[in-house]
């Protein structure tokens, strides 16, 4: 399978899906410049973390303005199977490809360090490995990780079995506890923990493999 | 002209910090009296934090060789070789006098600053590591405003660091009084390149163009290099407008822009802009390379109108870069710098004369030899006495109520407590090469494209130098050395910080010279030489001088693999001391964490040190570590055996000590002799087995078990405590401290 991994200017964690992609996981990635508006050949897309475009006026409300985020609307209503990590997550809130917004963490202050993560759905394209319930230690390291929405949206995202990870001691102050979500159509999902930082048998844990191999299962499925 | 009838060219000349003397050489130099831009480009060229005016005969004195480096101190960075083609670039660097005059602003380009010496060089940069020092928390007259300085300094290094992406994967925090107006932030940074990737900032090649890339030149900084020459007075909070705002989105931009443009092939030699801005990246450049540099002011980038050439010159704002490019080949350069959307103008050429001209639409107003400013800064062969102490030899006669009690207490300092709440503010992860982050003796990052892991240790302690600069400093080398020997990784160069007072004093001249020959010594029989570092004098305030604090970087390498623990990881563990329990008199206890956690107290002298035992000992240490021996080691230091086994219990595994010795429990347990570290085994003969063969003593000291720690010393039970009351007590004390 081939992963395409777009760099912004400030993305900082897009080596770190490559990596993740082609030596932990042995498949082929490409990155993909911000300007680029064509994503043909890609079976999955990686929005990274980083602070793309410097954070400036918030947390990707600039980024959603780059060419390439028209190309990801476009493969995401076209079924392809997106994930935003960390700053990836934050921009498809900005761009409304996902409901709500990550705002300042609770206590005002950047946070790193590894986190428990409970399975929430397994009816996903990036769950699938897993059994509801399950929980998957992750490092988030972010300052602006507090997902906030409104009720109804919310209580929608229940209703549909949309939210994908629930932090078991939520870090940040997330509505609900919620770390990461799905599309209506399942297909795009956005999470602040780091998967691509646990997928390596030299970091700690290599709990993240599964968010990826979930990916892979799901992909080979469709093109079966 | 006399000292009682004050004139203008006096006045102009204290502005500039420069004296008669050296105003006499600049006229000499240029057989004429400079402009004003001149003289403000000799006063930052010529301060102290550029020329190393005072410290340059005595740095001398260090080892800069051996078969590991490439390059010594004189460049950006050095330079060490790490095998498969392979190198690391680094370098320490202070920030001390802007953090803290705008503490958040202060640390974060102190960050940036050292970031741009390593990619400069071609490197990315994979690791920073800061030392930082401020006065004591809980002191009543300037809690509030240390609280409030440490608080700045860490969310900038935070700021800066985590948004360029560069993990922050270790460090130290300390807290003495003598910091209290004058914090330490000193910044480590590493990268890592191939040896046909490395880069100077050499301006070779007349009739090369030079490119001027990065943020726009702004009024902000202008005299921050002289600045961090002087001593702080109240005017001091007045200086905000010479330290310069940081931008680390630009800095990840220009890191990625110039590592690009590096592989175009087009590049000659570049430079970054620090301290002194233009002025010393275009000098500096010109000298390196026996070439002069002709530019005309009106082709860089100003972010503001009618700037004049002076403060041009002296701007010191940040993420901006210097380089020199193959003639005919600029527009290579300029398109990577347009792609990633960072100015870049061509502003003038290399010539063949040795001069910095500087025109202002094409009239010249400045025209100095590179070399008399880079290189003709005045030598001062300061007078130096014996090093300022204030201390008594002899310490104060006490008895321990409760052994437990202070074990306790020392472990809720600030110095010993637990600095997660500082390093959860730093991405300690991103780049996934952190193999061992923040909290250990050493951190580990491996370097993905070989099978090698490059350790680091930052270290420093005033207390020691304090009461003996000259063994104080030999005593940070052991130390740092050790922390990598610990984790298996052989220690094979260094970079120094050296953090001391006004040198016109004699007796703190005396401390600067001690510490550098101590240095010298160390590093030379550890084999790891000094390829740079960053001299900061000039740290004090309303007269008083901050401990003398050379503060040491040292590098280590070893194969990649699952890191040795600190903390106890299981059950059942023989605990034994390489290098015995050591042995302390009331003289060289006086400079302990107990004497100054628990008595307040501050005589005599460091611990002894034995550079050949601790190079044994070292070597057994890294033996143990490397041959899977180990399931877990610690480095004894500040606070000694107690406190390294209450460090030992952090995982939620006790222990259960006995030990015999002649020694008084408070000096048993708490003293700080070098040259011994704990390992926790379960193969205790083989242990044994290699500690013989280094001739090593070691003593067998207990087991590790589940719930507590105890500890007897000759039958007497001493500490008998739950290992979740260690853990709270160590954990949550900064953040308590801090009223956060």
């Amino acid at each position: 399978m081939k992963f395409g991994v777009v760099v912004f200017p400030g993305s900082n964690c897009d080596h770190d899906a490559y990596y993740a992609v082609t030596r932990n996981l042995g498949h082929q990635a490409d990155f993909v410049w911000h300007d680029s508006e064509n994503l043909n050949g890609f079976d999955a897309v990686i929005l990274p973390g980083g602070f793309s475009y410097g954070d400036h006026l918030r947390c990707g409300a600039v980024a959603r303005f780059s060419p390439v985020m028209r190309a990801v609307k476009k493969f995401a209503d076209g079924g392809g199977l997106v994930a935003g990590f960390c700053n990836g997550f934050q921009i498809l809130t900005e761009a409304h490809i996902l409901p709500g917004a990550l705002i300042r963490n609770k206590g005002l202050r950047y946070i790193c360090k590894t986190i428990e993560l409970e399975t929430a759905t397994t009816n996903s394209p990036f769950t699938n490995a897993l059994s509801k319930g399950q929980v998957l230690r992750v490092p988030i390291a972010h300052g602006e990780g507090c997902y906030t929405a409104d009720e109804a949206t919310l209580d929608q995202l229940e209703a549909e079995d949309r939210v994908v990870f629930r932090y078991k001691d939520n870090p940040n102050g997330s509505m609900r506890s919620i770390a990461g979500i799905l599309s209506a159509g399942r297909n795009v999902m956005g999470m602040m923990p780091h998967p691509e930082r646990v997928a390596d048998p030299l970091m700690p844990g290599t709990d993240g493999l599964q968010v990826f191999q979930s990916m892979l299962t799901a992909l080979a499925a469709n093109s079966r | 002209m006399s000292e009682t009838n004050p004139n203008p060219l006096d006045a102009l000349l204290k502005t500039h910090k420069l004296t008669r003397g050296e105003y006499e050489k600049i006229q000499q130099l240029l057989g004429r009296d400079p402009n004003l831009t001149e003289l403000g480009i000799f006063s930052v060229m010529w301060s102290e934090h550029c020329s190393y005016k005072s410290s340059k005969e005595h740095l001398k004195k260090l080892p800069t060789e051996s078969k590991h480096v490439l390059q010594g101190p004189g460049e950006n960075a050095g330079i060490i070789d790490i095998g498969d083609g392979y190198a690391i670039a680094f370098k320490i660097e202070s920030h001390n006098h802007p953090s803290f005059i705008e503490p958040f602003q202060g640390a974060a380009t102190g960050v940036g600053g050292i970031l741009r010496d390593i990619f400069t060089m071609g490197a990315r940069p994979i690791a920073v590591m800061d030392a930082i020092r401020f006065g004591r928390l809980d002191s009543k007259e300037n809690g509030a405003r240390n609280r409030r300085i440490l608080d700045g300094v860490v969310q900038g290094i935070s700021h800066y660091g985590n948004c360029f992406g560069v993990p922050t994967v270790g460090g130290e925090t300390v807290f003495e009084s003598s910091y209290d107006g004058n914090p330490l932030v000193n910044v480590f940074a590493m990268g890592v390149f191939r040896h046909d990737e490395i880069f100077y900032g050499k301006a070779t090649g007349v009739g090369n163009p030079v490119i001027y890339v990065g943020a726009r030149t702004g009024r902000d900084g202008i005299h921050g290099a002289s600045m961090a020459s002087d001593v702080f007075t109240e005017a001091s909070k007045q200086q905000r407008p010479t330290v310069q705002v940081g931008d680390p989105f630009m800095e990840k931009l220009l890191l990625e822009a110039c590592l690009e443009a590096m592989k175009t092939g087009a590049i000659v030699g570049i430079q970054d802009m620090g301290a002194a801005g233009l002025t010393c990246s275009t000098s500096e450049m010109g000298s390196r390379a026996g070439t002069g540099i002709d530019f005309d002011l009106k082709h860089v980038p100003q972010r503001e109108t009618d700037m004049t050439p002076y403060e041009i010159m002296l701007s010191e704002s940040q993420e901006r870069m210097l380089l020199v490019a193959e003639k005919g080949r600029e527009r290579e350069i300029l398109d990577v710098f347009d792609k990633w959307g960072l100015e870049s103008a061509v502003i003038g050429t290399v010539t063949d004369d040795g001069m910095l001209r500087v025109r202002e639409n094409g009239t010249v107003v400045v025209e100095i030899k590179n070399r008399d400013l880079a290189d003709e800064a005045p030598l001062y062969h300061r007078p130096y006495t014996k090093p300022y102490r204030n201390v008594p030899v002899d310490g104060p006669s006490f008895t321990s109520a409760s052994v437990e009690g202070d074990l306790l207490k020392m472990l809720a300092s600030s110095d010993l407590c637990s600095k997660r709440w500082i390093w959860e503010q730093y991405d300690y992860m991103v780049r996934t090469n952190t193999i061992a982050g923040p909290g250990g003796d050493a951190a580990i990052v491996r370097i993905k494209e070989t099978g090698t892991s490059v350790a680091m240790s930052l270290d420093g302690n005033g207390r020691y130098c304090y009461l003996d600069p000259r063994e104080g400093a030999k005593l940070i080398v052991a130390e740092c050395c050790r922390n990598l020997s610990v984790v298996g990784a052989t220690p094979v160069s260094a970079t120094n910080n050296l953090n001391f007072g006004n040198p016109e004093r004699p007796e703190i001249m005396a401390q600067l010279v001690e510490g550098i020959e101590g240095l010298a010594e160390a590093c030379r029989f550890f084999e790891t030489p000094i390829t740079g570092g960053n001299v900061s004098l000039y740290n004090e305030t309303l007269g008083e001088s901050i401990f003398p604090t050379p503060v040491v970087g040292i590098v280590g390498l070893l194969p990649t693999a699952p890191p040795v623990p600190m903390a106890f990881p299981k059950v059942g563990l023989d605990l034994v001391l390489l290098g015995g329990l050591g042995d302390c008199d009331l003289t060289h206890f006086g400079g302990t964490q107990y004497a100054k956690q628990v008595l307040d107290a501050l005589w005599g002298l460091p611990p002894k040190l034995d550079l050949e035992v601790e190079k044994s000992l070292q070597a057994a240490a890294r033996e143990v570590a490397l041959s899977g021996l180990a399931e877990a080691a610690h480095d004894l230091g500040d606070g000694g055996l107690a406190v390294a086994l209450a460090e030992g219990t952090f995982a939620g595994v006790g222990a259960a000590v006995s030990i015999e010795s002649a020694l008084r429990p408070e000096f048993a347990l708490f003293h700080e002799g070098a040259s011994r570290v704990m390992v926790a085994t379960s193969k205790l003969p083989e242990v044994l087995a290699v500690a013989a063969r280094h001739g090593v003593p070691a003593t067998v000291i207990g087991k590790t078990v589940a719930g507590e720690l105890s500890i007897q010393l000759n039958g007497a039970q001493l500490v008998q405590v739950s290992v979740d009351k260690l853990y709270q007590t160590w954990d949550r004390a900064l953040e308590e401290s801090l009223h956060v």
